[in-house]
């Protein structure tokens, strides 16, 4: 098919109906309304669920049960949104349920603003849930990658009976680029759910539970190495990431999201200065791309971890790179977006950025 | 084709946005690369709107750009906002209807139109942003006149089905208006 202009947050819907979507329980919320706003369309004319519940804390508990029976189910949000899903996002996890969660950030801490931000890196890798657990957290720099992802979340979070989370910023919500729906899916193996809470047709004597409560402190134990063990699989199996003219780099910038695209352009500008700059694109956040640090050559005079937030993402490149390298930072926060040209200034005054 | 900046900016209301959104749709079509998007939030009731378009048949990197190739400026509060990002030999084109004394600047080809002086003459205010659209293929050439029609005419749907000759009209006049003048630019 020849490529169309679409709305990222629109692309995003008809990316869940490619990927095979079910269901979707949301509650609106700026800049991701056109998420729900399409799937309320086209959901329900092909006799799928789409339902605004009354609060994001219901939203997510019936993913929870949708997820539950077996379902693909997703809900989208914005970050306030998102801080509010926490309980219920701990609890699918606990209960090692697939689902697909959208995370479009804005401005924050509390209500903050409506404008791009990368600001809930945290709030997707650390979570603002309880308990020693993980999503599968991607984060795509364009509407393309978007769709591409979003299609293949739902086998991915099927076959880890875990959520998938996919941030991205309101940026990629809010534009529009011309996009390909047809790229091909990677081929994955998807397993029966045996474990869906859908009656006893198929398992006559056997009631399937979904839940999350141990009350017995050395079952619960071994429920938490069993996830453990599920994070370790994922580490080794989805780490995601992209390396970026890493040939002879003097300085090598991580980044992810629009701030990689961002930067793309300040390599290319800081290129045609005769200053060489690569770049560790992060595509998953969990897991965080720590191998890819092993390839940055012995001699660069550093890294520079460019966000949209005040230095979150920082924690991890700072884990990675273990003391080898000098690291600096350069972020924007509250929804303002830096051009090129500063990131540009940054790499040239990079001993001013050094993170002490 | 080198990747073009493009902003556009005027009055919520005069079509900015549908303006930015037909350059970026246009490049679909064409098989190139199309990125558009809004300044969106509390400041576009009533104030001021914009949108940046990049059009390019290359992969385009930072949708965030400092500086415009193209500046197409629908007001004066527009025009004072963003002449000062524009790009080395950029191009300044501004709706003379409303902004009456005469703009240059170094290092820009500047041209003024009398948008809605023209879709006045032509019956329909609300065609001046396809005589600004008009003025603007002529200078850049981006798009054929058979791609941008078929977007309007997607743009328009059935319903106004019957306003693709007055925009057809709408998109000549602004194209004879710089050939009259005879300013070159791409």
């Amino acid at each position: 098919m020849a490529k169309v202009l679409m709305k990222g947050n629109e692309a995003i819907a008809l990316a869940a109906i490619k990927g095979g979507v079910d269901a979707f329980y949301g509650y609106p919320i700026t800049p991701q309304n056109e998420v729900p706003e399409y799937l309320s369309k086209h959901l329900l004319a092909n006799g799928k669920v789409f339902l605004q519940a009354e609060s994001e804390v219901s939203a997510i508990n019936m993913v929870y049960g949708a997820a539950g029976a077996g379902k693909r189910v997703m809900t989208s949000s914005s970050s306030p949104g998102i801080a509010l899903k926490q309980e219920g996002i701990s609890y699918i996890t606990a209960a090692e349920l697939p689902c697909l969660i959208v995370s479009v950030m804005r401005g924050g801490p509390g209500l903050g603003s409506i404008q791009p931000s990368q600001g809930d890196y945290y709030q997707a890798t650390r979570g603002g849930g309880n308990g020693d657990y993980h999503l599968i957290v991607f984060a795509p720099e364009s509407i393309q990658e978007t769709i591409d992802t979003i299609k293949e979340s739902f086998d991915i979070a099927d076959y880890y009976r875990n959520p998938v989370m996919v941030l991205v910023d309101g940026l990629i919500g809010q534009m529009m680029e011309s996009v390909d729906f047809d790229r091909p899916k990677k081929e994955r193996f998807v397993p029966e759910k045996d474990w869906a809470t859908n009656g006893t047709k198929n398992h006559p004597g056997r009631r399937n539970i979904a839940n999350s409560l141990y009350l017995d402190p050395a079952e619960l134990e071994q429920h938490n190495i069993k996830l453990h063990q599920k994070y370790e699989v994922i580490k080794k199996n989805e780490t995601k990431f992209e390396l970026i003219d890493f040939d002879n780099p003097e300085y090598v910038i991580v980044a992810y999201g629009t701030m990689a695209r961002i930067c793309r352009s300040a390599i290319e500008m800081l290129k045609n200065e005769g200053i060489e700059v690569g770049m560790i694109r992060p595509i998953t956040l969990f897991p965080y791309p720590e191998k890819a640090f092993e390839q940055i050559p012995e001699n660069v005079k550093g890294i520079l971890t460019c966000e949209l937030s005040m230095g979150q993402m920082l924690d991890d490149v700072l884990i990675a790179n273990n003391g080898k390298h000098k690291v600096g930072f350069f972020g924007r926060a509250g929804g303002m977006l830096p051009d090129p040209e500063e990131i540009v200034g940054a790499i040239k005054n990079f001993n001013e950025r050094v993170v002490k | 084709m080198e990747a073009k900046n493009i902003k556009v900016a005027g009055f919520g209301g005069q079509g900015v946005m549908m303006f930015g959104q037909i350059l970026a749709y246009s490049a679909t079509k064409d098989e190139i690369n199309g990125l558009w998007f809004p300044s969106y939030g509390p400041e576009t009731r009533g104030g001021t709107a914009n949108c940046s378009v990049i059009v390019s048949d290359k992969q385009i990197n930072s949708p965030v750009f400092k500086n415009a190739d193209h500046l197409v400026a629908f007001n004066a509060p527009s025009l004072e906002k963003f002449k000062d990002h524009v790009a080395k030999n950029g191009l300044i084109l501004y709706n003379s209807s409303l902004i009456e004394d005469e703009f240059s600047q170094d290092g820009s080809t500047v041209v003024g139109v009398p948008i809605n002086d023209i879709a006045t003459e032509l019956g329909n205010d609300k065609v001046a942003n396809m005589v600004m659209m008009g003025a603007y293929l002529e200078l850049t050439h981006l798009f054929s006149d058979e791609t941008i029609e078929a977007i309007i005419k997607k743009f328009l749907g059935e319903r106004k089905a019957h306003l693709l000759d007055v925009n057809k009209k709408a998109i000549q006049s602004g194209k004879d208006f710089v050939k009259k003048l005879g300013v070159k630019y791409a």
